[in-house]
């Protein structure tokens, strides 16, 4: 056995033992009547065990029921609040919504947290400290866009934004309004052009993958690039990626890797519930597969089989995401995801479990409209 | 396997996203194809301009015989395919073992695109009324009777997106390389075949392989081509269709709803015509947007129905090679039941009766395809449901009308053969609108008249023709010239 290889052992080790931890001190705060939120401490009557006693490690989080994200419909939202932070400015956030109630997470300090974590993730040569952003993406009721401005401010920056409203781009796709859809892309990609040419020094951005690809695409036609207005970092996120498109993407809009075009982009995972799970460099050599690591311990993904969501699968082996959420002030015990993807190995930047190659669960993908900005 | 890539503008693209072709009945790869993505697509459309330009080198007559010579390399050569080769004989099979469609089917919709391509000449003098083709090509001109013309192509290129199911719907874009048009297309994902077939007999016969994309691919590729491309066709359901309806730079082919009528003054003889409605039912598999999906008829309807249903009620799939196999298979899990459902639910109306019930289920499942044996129904009025369906297999409902309530109660068709010799009403059906392709007399509604301008003319969606005025003597430089 290689030095390497124990080293790499050791660390899985030590990572495994910080979130035992983590997780019994995360469970002891949720269930504790002084600092328990409302929901959780009345959701502790349906529960065959105590979770104050009986949850000592990360595996002992099996014994809860899934996570149904449909709890988290409607309100009042206060029951999500921690005892000990009724006196914290809190912000709501939603997700989905385009018919029906959003599901909302209530958050006093995790965006902050989760996006200085992954701040310390991005190389500061392509995403220069003092640098400013364009946030393109979602605006309205969701976090991204004051998580992305938090991070452009921990970083020394500021954040440029535009409108966009996610719910109604659904609606487009839905009425089958194509002409209205291209239409309002072109309203969000002018927005941004003239966000970018207006003199901002703007250096780094966040894009989901269609509105990079429609950015590149636009500045194309103006006659520009995207290396020419001075971006060098972009983190993307919000919908499904695909090894092909971020290929494409790199190859072909941006103009090569980084050390040719100077542009870096890193893809990410998550959501509104989880986080942000950071990617393992992207590169050519491995064919662009792009494996997540969520940020343990304050979010586990894992990849377990289709029939025993208690059980991982193998490594490299396929079966759908299960996240847990583990801060201070959100817990969520074992919630399947609308993905599937592979198991993926440890590695010394995040010596705990990846997913890789992650797409909508094949049994609900057909009924589900994804990447819709 | 073969292993087939992307082609964008004639240069191989290998994706890292990839898509097996199986064989329907063995479940075993038959090819890797490689999946485009659409912003790649939106992206290659800004060079679009240069298909054009890179033909208008060649003349139109130039063209019509290199695509003539194409015929011959498409019907009878190893050609290359990807990482390999592939014969006639292999395109023929390929072509079944993915679609599902049996082997002699799959032969006469190849000589299908090859009359087409063989006739490109005669095809685009029916498609231009007999039109100087130069004009086409220089964009204006002398017609025959001394007036200056022009024709202003709208587009550089035609893109389209084409179906899995059905091969027989090639020969529409295939005029267009000549017409000094490059081609955009993606390719169904379970019949790759004859696009790139297609694409590897022109560059063979000398057409610049610059000229033509080949996207296989996912909605987002066909999205992106209808976007970019100025003119393309998309085939599809009537949600296709109704998506599309009114966008000048889509042409939608959907499902054709084809009919026969009997008029009043044939239909006591209607024994006689049993032949043609059995043909207009039955070819192809029933696949086609040709084939009849409603007889129509004033009287002796029941009879018309038991007669048709005793011809098409005992036929059973065969094996895709087997000469006499008329059924199409059902490639898709599930698909073939789902289908039956729907038909049985619109059986279960009141007014309709199916006429093949004596001859056993319909529904035949195998390990890995399902196929429906022919249905046949019966329909009290026009106001039943299955009055006015059409599905994927052979079926037909024969639909008890008043003939004066016909033409209205048909509904969109796009073949009608209407057997009758009474000049008034052959006069309304002349005029009824709602029937694209008319034919007078006991034609089947699949045998196409490929010399008849048809339904979404090609030249009409590809030009413009508008006014084009120039000095006398200019006219006279032109007539001389």
């Amino acid at each position: 056995m290689s030095t390497t290889q124990i080293d790499l052992e050791t660390a899985v080790k030590q990572a495994k033992d910080r979130l035992d931890e983590h997780t019994y001190n995360t469970v002891q705060r949720h269930f504790h009547d002084s600092t328990g939120c409302p929901f959780w401490l009345s959701k502790k009557s349906e529960l065959n065990f105590d979770p104050l006693t009986e949850v000592k490690v990360y595996d002992d989080l099996k014994k809860f029921p899934l996570f149904e994200d449909d709890w988290l419909r409607g309100g009042p939202v206060e029951r999500w609040r921690m005892k000990d932070h009724a006196d914290r400015p809190t912000y709501v956030f939603e997700t989905g919504g385009t018919t029906g109630v959003p599901k909302s997470r209530v958050v006093v300090d995790d965006f902050r947290i989760d996006y200085e974590v992954f701040s310390e993730t991005l190389p500061d040569e392509y995403f220069p400290k003092g640098g400013n952003w364009l946030m393109l993406g979602p605006s309205g009721p969701r976090r991204l866009r004051l998580a992305v401005e938090h991070l452009a401010q921990v970083r020394g920056g500021i954040s440029f934004c535009i409108d966009l409203d996610p719910r109604w781009v659904v609606k487009l796709i839905k009425k089958g309004w194509m002409e209205h859809l291209e239409e309002y892309k072109k309203h969000c990609i002018d927005q941004a052009v003239t966000i970018l040419t207006a003199n901002h020094n703007i250096k780094c951005m966040f894009g989901t993958p269609k509105l990079i690809e429609s950015l590149c695409l636009g500045l194309e036609e103006r006659g520009t690039t995207l290396a020419e207005t001075g971006i060098t970092g972009i983190f993307s996120g919000g919908t499904e990626f695909t090894p092909q498109w971020t290929r494409y993407c790199v190859e072909e809009l941006f103009g090569g890797p980084p050390e040719e075009s100077g542009i870096y982009m890193t893809p990410t995972y998550g959501n509104t519930l989880m986080g942000l799970a950071c990617s393992k460099p992207v590169t050519a050599e491995e064919k662009y597969k792009i494996s997540y690591y969520a940020p343990q311990p304050r979010a586990v993904t894992e990849v377990v089989s289709f029939d025993d969501h208690n059980s991982v699968v193998g490594f490299g082996e396929t079966g759908r995401v299960k996240l847990t959420t583990l801060t201070a002030e959100f817990f969520v015990p074992g919630f399947l995801e609308r993905d599937e993807g592979e198991r993926e190995m440890p590695f010394e930047t995040f010596p705990w479990d990846g997913v890789s190659g992650v797409r909508p669960f094949h049994e609900i993908a057909a009924a589900t409209t994804v990447g819709v900005y | 396997m073969l292993e087939i890539p992307a082609i964008r503008w004639g240069k191989p693209y290998e994706s890292l996203e990839t898509t097996e072709v199986v064989h329907f009945n063995t479940g075993e790869a038959i090819a890797r194809v490689s999946s485009a993505n659409g912003g790649l697509v939106s992206r290659d459309m800004r060079k679009a301009g240069e298909a054009r330009k890179i033909l208008k080198q060649f003349s139109i007559e130039d063209l019509i015989a290199k695509v003539a010579q194409a015929a011959d390399l498409f019907e009878n050569e190893t050609l290359p395919l990807g990482s390999g080769t592939q014969t006639a004989d292999e395109f023929v099979v390929h072509q079944s073992a993915s679609t599902g469609l049996p082997e002699h089917m799959c032969r006469s919709n190849m000589q299908k695109n090859c009359f087409v391509m063989r006739n490109m000449t005669e095809i685009l003098q029916c498609l231009t009324r007999g039109l100087d083709l130069n004009i086409l090509s220089r964009g204006y001109g002398m017609e025959s009777r001394g007036v200056v013309v022009s024709l202003q192509a709208q587009t550089p290129v035609l893109g389209a997106v084409l179906p899995s199911n059905s091969p027989g719907v090639h020969t529409l874009w295939l005029p267009v390389v000549p017409l000094q048009m490059g081609l955009v297309l993606k390719p169904g994902s379970s019949e790759p075949w004859t696009a790139y077939r297609v694409a590897s007999a022109f560059e063979k016969a000398g057409i610049p392989k610059e000229v033509i994309s080949l996207y296989p691919g996912g909605h987002d590729v066909g999205g992106a081509l209808l976007t970019s491309c100025s003119r393309s066709m998309i085939f599809g359901s009537q949600k296709t269709i109704d998506q599309y309806a009114g966008n000048p730079k889509v042409q939608v082919h959907g499902p054709g709803f084809s009919k026969i009528f009997l008029g009043d003054d044939c239909v006591d003889d209607w024994e006689k015509y049993l032949d043609v409605m059995v043909e207009s039912v039955y070819v192809n598999g029933g696949r086609s947007c040709i084939n009849c999906s409603g007889i129509f008829a004033s009287r002796h309807t029941e009879e018309i129905a038991d007669a048709i249903a005793q011809r098409l009620g005992p036929i059973e799939p065969l094996p895709p090679e087997h000469p006499d196999s008329g059924l199409a298979a059902f490639t898709t899990d599930g698909v073939g039941k789902a289908i039956l459902a729907m038909v049985q639910q619109d059986l279960e109306a009141d007014g309709v009766r199916d006429a093949t019930e004596p001859y056993g289920d319909r529904l035949v499942e195998q390990e890995r395809c399902s196929y429906i044996r022919p249905i046949v129904a019966h329909a009290n009025s026009p106001q039943c449901e299955i009055a006015s369906k059409e599905f994927m297999f052979p079926f037909v409902s024969v639909v008890k009308c008043p003939q004066n309530q016909m033409i209205k109660a048909a509904g969109s068709t796009l073949v009608g053969t209407a057997i009758t010799e009474d000049m008034d009403w052959i006069d309304q059906l002349t005029d009824a609108t709602n029937i694209d392709r008319l034919n007078i007399g006991p034609i089947p509604t699949n045998r196409l008249n490929w010399l008849q301008p048809h339904e979404g003319n090609l030249i009409d969606f590809l030009f413009r023709s508008r006014a084009y005025q120039m000095p006398e003597e200019k006219v006279a430089a032109l007539v001389a010239g």
